[in-house]
């Protein structure tokens, strides 16, 4: 009996299988989606080998140089910027940080609110009250503004930025786990489980969080791209990563006062988060209609 | 609904209680807040005069009863910089982040309703695709980078609009299309998706079978019953808009209270930093409650008890 009890929870259609997962997530929209974003982690992975110049060096010489293919060199595809320093180079760079800040705040919002969200769905009560209460109070918190004034204290560093993006980003898991672990709490197969003696710690792990892994990944797929968004708000406003880190939002912040002489400066890195963003988008889109057939 | 309202009102009164909790641990707990808001080149005697005249020396506790005593006073100390009262240096930028935000708002919505409508009618049409490319485009473009860019175009190439600062409507086109323009996109489609439903629903084939007009039917009997998600993502949105308003602002210049907030942070001027969030927070939970209420206006099943 406790064998059957312990069976993994039976998946809602787990019947056509990888086949048909990987068939609905064949659209060309998709497909596109998943390109951008495998480009991006392929940047952020080995930019030391595919940028062609050090992303700091500075040469006062090459200052200000257009884009190749107006009239500038071929040395610089993209152009340099007012420190003479290689856009292409640090656009490609950027893409590590925003890799970086993406992932990790990601990982650490999902876990905070997916564990969160499982209490409060679980155990009911008391706590759920007090969770409620307390992602009532981050919501109506501007969370730019929080941000900020985290940063201001603490002072901008990598860190600073992942640790307050990541104890910020709880509140849209712990919303839908909540809700999707009330739904499965009654369900006959938690029931066995409870009877057959399980504990409450296995019943959330084994048995319900396998059942909620879905709206989860497709959740944390658009943080990563509210993530990479907000990482860059947070350079351009000089309040995220030091300037000596090439990031997109910095490097945009720099162009904004070259717009009427250098408008690639500002330019570039800004295609690259709105290009990063949109393939993130794509792809959770597809990934939502694979994964969630009612939500199309 | 008294008892209703009641409660709505208890929990607010938390929520605001809760901000103000978490803007005094920010302040006081991350470090010396007396260190944090001199200049960096003050001398360690200074530093200890400032403390002990904001009252930073006294024990956690005592500092944090004044705070609340103040905050219920509406009293938030005077603003490091200015030496006015930090509320109402906060108070007087509201009108024209009101004006931004508004503006904003109602652009988006008087855009996207109406094309995800048709975009849902005309499901798989070429403007239904092409409002949800635009739909997606809006939601992937970075609220700094699209300003910055229709600085470029619009101001300083084609020089239609200014760039900065306030004045007559030509001051509010820029940043009113930046800030609408993430809004607009959610929107857009949330009304798509909202009608689709709606469009599949029997009580509407049973209006098609009776022969309403397809205007009438779209326009009233569908959009009706698809307003309510719309009016959600409408209060949660303003809460986005707030947050936006705060980078909008700082682009164009715009002397709003999120650009006061910026400088507040930059300037270390904690008193008024606090102001904005707590106001922040208080007019985030009005609108919330609004739209609850807005809820039963627009839908006659809800009634609260």
């Amino acid at each position: 009996m406790i064998a059957a009890a312990e069976l993994p929870a039976p998946a809602a259609d787990a019947v056509p299988g990888r086949r048909r997962f990987i068939a609905l997530l064949a659209t060309p929209a998709t497909l596109a989606g998943g390109l951008i974003v495998a480009l991006v982690v392929i940047c952020a992975l080995f930019a030391p080998w595919l940028a062609p110049h050090d992303p700091n060096a500075q040469n006062l010489a090459e200052a200000a140089k257009p884009p190749a293919w107006l009239g500038g060199s071929t040395a610089y595809l993209l152009g340099t910027d007012h420190l003479g320093r290689d856009i292409l180079s640090r656009t490609i760079w950027g893409a590590r940080v925003a890799a970086i800040v993406g992932f990790s705040v990601v990982l650490i919002g999902c876990s905070i609110g997916v564990s969160l969200g499982m209490i409060a769905g679980y155990v009911g009560g008391l706590l759920d009250d007090l969770i409620a209460r307390v992602a009532d109070v981050q919501l109506a918190f501007p969370f730019i503004l929080l941000a900020i004034a985290v940063v201001g204290v603490l002072g901008p560093s990598l860190w600073t930025v992942i640790l307050t993006l990541g104890v910020t980003s709880w509140v849209q898991y712990v919303r839908i786990v909540r809700a999707e672990t009330l739904s499965l709490r009654d369900r006959d197969f938690v029931q066995a489980a409870i009877a057959g003696g399980a504990s409450r710690a296995r019943i959330l792990m084994r048995h319900i969080l396998p059942n909620i892994a879905s709206p989860i990944t497709v959740l944390a797929t658009f943080e990563v791209a509210r993530t990479v968004i907000l990482e860059s708000a947070l350079s351009y406003l000089g309040l995220g990563v030091p300037a000596t880190v090439p990031t997109w939002g910095t490097m945009l912040a720099d162009g904004r006062q070259y717009l009427d002489t250098a408008w690639w400066m500002g330019t570039f890195p800004g295609l690259a988060v709105s290009l990063t963003v949109l393939g993130i988008n794509l792809f959770g889109d597809g990934l939502r209609d694979a994964l969630d057939p009612r939500s199309r | 609904m008294t008892a209703f309202l009641i409660r709505r009102i208890a929990g607010a009164f938390g929520v605001v209680a809760g901000v103000a909790v978490v803007v005094f641990i920010i302040l006081h707990l991350t470090g010396d807040p007396a260190a944090a808001m001199m200049p960096l080149e003050s001398t360690q005697a200074e530093i200890a005069a400032f403390r002990h005249a904001q009252g930073f020396d006294r024990p956690l506790w005592v500092q944090f009863a004044s705070f609340a005593w103040n905050l219920l006073h509406g009293n938030f100390g005077l603003s490091l910089r200015h030496g006015e009262p930090a509320l109402g240096l906060a108070l007087e930028r509201v009108p024209a982040s009101a004006e931004l935000a508004v503006t904003a708002l109602v652009l988006a919505v008087v855009v996207a309703v109406p094309a995800g409508t048709v975009a849902a009618v005309k499901r798989n049409s070429a403007l239904d695709v092409a409002a949800r490319l635009l739909a997606l485009v809006g939601q992937s473009t970075p609220v700094y980078w699209l300003g910055i860019m229709l600085i470029l175009i619009f101001g300083v190439q084609l020089g239609w609009f200014p760039v900065s600062g306030t004045g007559g409507w030509q001051h509010l086109v820029l940043p009113a299309i930046t800030l609408a323009m993430f809004t607009m996109a959610r929107i857009m489609r949330l009304t798509r998706g909202s009608m689709l439903d709606v469009l599949q629903s029997d009580y509407l084939r049973t209006a098609v079978a009776k022969g309403v007009g397809s205007f009438r039917l779209i326009w009233h009997h569908a959009l009706r019953n698809a307003w309510l998600p719309i009016v959600t993502a409408i209060g949660i949105e303003l809460g986005t808009l707030l947050s936006q308003a705060i980078i909008t602002e700082t682009i164009f210049s715009w002397p709003g209270i999120g650009r006061l907030a910026y400088q507040a942070i930059l300037d270390r001027d904690y008193p008024v930093v606090e102001a904005v969030v707590i106001l922040g927070a208080v007019s985030f939970v009005v609108i919330n409650l609004v739209v609850d209420l807005a809820y039963a206006a627009l839908d006659p099943r809800i009634r609260y008890e």
